[in-house]
């Protein structure tokens, strides 16, 4: 039984902005489910009172003073942009999005 | 689906037919020295891409650490708006492509935010009087700011039909604070003045609060406002719209009453209103379709892995709360008292959002009555006209106490003052240079006002005569006539005096 669709995988290389051919797509979609399968592994030892776990450090309140700290130069800031105009990163046309 | 304005039914018609319901999601720029999690510079107007560092451009092995400051302030906000303040809480992972956020994600806070399930009041006016609204708060979280796109090639810097857009980082990473309202069903007359209101208090306190200045025009406090409306009757809550854009007091409240205008319009045609984002447009007071929802991204939230949790101590809260200043509503209640104000005159100086103002005044030496005249006459009238907020047309609170000053010393009377004000409002310098370079003093030398004296009285005998008889009638058209022929520079009181002086003898 699978637990990913290959719509869904379709889905998820959309939002990733990948392009995937209809032959990757399955294959994926069969990797994707043996990595979902080895993950969901867990939720059988997983009790109750274990909270799914979003960091392994047990630590709490990492904080830094609202302090300056140098900033990079505008030339450095560019100096890895395949483009730049008037000091400013330049991106292709981003066509019919809203902002 | 109509689009002009003069297709939509009236306000008043719309009203007595249904219930609008709001939402209102206000974004405010803390005013910390150093962004959200980076110590890049926050402050404004440097030149593009200056202010960014490996962290803010997400550049490869850079992490993020959260600036202490602007967790406190959240929570100051949280705890002046009567929220809970998260025992727990983490920072979530907005995943989307645009080129506003160089990281390919937005860090913000998702189903923990640090504040949550408060409250705030508003007062608007109504035809019984002003009317305490209360507002609930569902929650206020910590986020960053996006950078700012200049699009280049299309028309007036538009997105559509640009070639391609340019990229400046400096404002990513600037904290946020997005506060977000519970529901607000107000009756609908009232709608658009409540929603004003509560932008105008949430502006009121985080100013008080000290952390930010939240200049609408500087975008460091940005609106968007959620309208539905349902047939009056009804219960089920209409399908909404989210208006975005929506940047001064005076936008809030016509973005508000075109949009419950716009889903009627939608609503009698018969047809569905589209869940979907609109953009308010400040020139023609409408707003055009943005995306639907449909078409909205799907933002794949989870927990921020490179931040540890948040788990603000009750000594630390309390602490903070030790910290709080004089809530708004007391802060209203005793200036109130203070300036001896009825409360129709403190629900004029509050909506005009000149309280401060006034307070500042009145602090530089002027009297209350006098603080509120000019900033709700000459000075409101002035930033209407410019679209501007008072605080932002060019004068202030100690300019207009020295006006007051003056007119107190005999130096300037009322029309001079206008002038003055008027002056110092056109950038003409301080009162006392519009004074000098104008010449706008009173004239308040005897000799000079006594021979405009006698002149009045001998162009007007019959006048005088009244006068001499006893008949008071007759002496503020002798004191016009003076007016007239010093061309309004003189002291009304003094010239007053000058006359009964010589006919009472």
């Amino acid at each position: 039984m699978s637990s990913i669709s290959r719509d869904e995988v379709a889905h998820l290389a959309r939002l990733a902005r990948l392009e995937l051919e209809p032959d990757e797509l399955d294959h994926l979609a069969g990797q994707l489910d043996q990595i979902i399968g080895a993950v969901g592994q867990v939720s059988q030892v997983a009790a109750d009172d274990i909270p799914p776990t979003s960091h392994a450090l047990p630590i709490t309140n990492v904080f830094r003073d609202d302090v300056r700290r140098p900033c990079l130069s505008s030339e450095a800031a560019l100096s890895g942009a395949p483009e730049a105009e008037e000091g400013r990163f330049r991106v292709p046309q981003i066509l019919g999005e809203e902002q | 689906m109509p689009t002009a304005t003069t297709a939509l039914p009236s306000f008043d018609d719309v009203i007595a037919r249904f219930d609008p319901v709001m939402g209102m999601e206000v974004h405010v720029e803390l005013g910390t020295v150093t962004k959200m999690f980076c110590g890049c510079s926050t402050e404004f107007g440097a030149e593009p891409n200056t202010q960014v560092c490996p962290t803010c451009l997400g550049l490869p092995g850079s992490l993020p650490v959260v600036n202490r400051t602007a967790v406190e302030s959240a929570m100051r906000i949280g705890l002046a708006l009567n929220c809970h303040i998260a025992e727990y809480c983490r920072f979530a992972r907005k995943n989307y492509f645009y080129p506003d956020m160089p990281k390919n994600f937005q860090i913000s806070q998702y189903d923990e935010p640090i504040a949550f399930d408060g409250w705030t009041e508003v007062t608007v006016d109504t035809d019984d009087g002003p009317r305490v609204v209360p507002i609930g708060i569902e929650r206020a979280h910590m986020e960053e700011d996006t950078g700012k796109s200049l699009h280049v090639g299309g028309s007036t810097g538009r997105i559509h039909g640009a070639s391609h857009s340019l990229l400046d980082y400096n404002r990513a990473g600037i904290p946020l604070i997005e506060i977000v309202t519970k529901p607000i069903e107000v009756e609908a007359a009232l709608a658009p003045a409540v929603a004003r209101a509560y932008v105008t208090e949430l502006r009121e306190l985080v100013r008080a609060l000290g952390v930010s200045e939240a200049r609408m025009e500087l975008g460091q406090m940005r609106c968007d406002a959620n309208v539905s409306l349902r047939p009056r009757g009804t219960t089920t809550f209409g399908t909404r719209s989210e208006t975005k854009n929506v940047n001064s007091l005076r936008s809030v409240e016509r973005a508000v009453t075109y949009e419950i205008r716009r889903h009627a319009a939608v609503l009698d045609a018969g047809e569905p209103v589209v869940q979907e984002t609109r953009h308010w447009h400040e020139d023609t007071g409408e707003t055009t379709a943005g995306r639907t929802k449909e078409e909205a991204e799907d933002y794949r939230y989870f927990p921020e892995p490179d931040l540890v949790p948040l788990a603000p101590s009750r000594e630390w809260v309390e602490e903070l709360r030790g910290t709080l200043p004089e809530p708004p509503a007391a802060r209203r209640a005793r200036l109130q008292g203070e300036w001896g104000f009825t409360d129709l005159e403190m629900r004029d100086v509050v909506n005009a959002g000149a309280m401060g103002l006034v307070e500042e005044t009145v602090t530089a030496g002027s009297d209350p009555a006098g603080a509120k005249k000019w900033w709700l006459g000459e000075i409101a009238r002035t930033a209407n006209e410019r679209g501007a907020e008072l605080d932002q047309v060019g004068i202030t609170p100690q300019q207009v106490a020295r006006v007051q000053e003056l007119i107190g010393a005999g130096t300037l009377n009322d029309k001079l003052a206008r002038q003055v004000v008027e002056g110092v409002l056109a950038g003409e310098g301080s009162p006392d240079e519009v004074i000098e370079a104008r010449g706008l003093a009173v004239v308040s030398d005897d000799a000079a006002l006594g021979a405009a004296v006698d002149d009045a009285i001998a162009a007007m005998p019959d006048a005088a005569e009244k006068v001499r008889g006893g008949n008071m009638g007759p002496v503020g058209a002798l004191i016009g006539s003076v007016m007239k022929a010093t061309q309004g520079q003189a002291d009304a009181q003094r010239v007053r005096e000058l006359i009964l002086q010589r006919l009472g003898e």
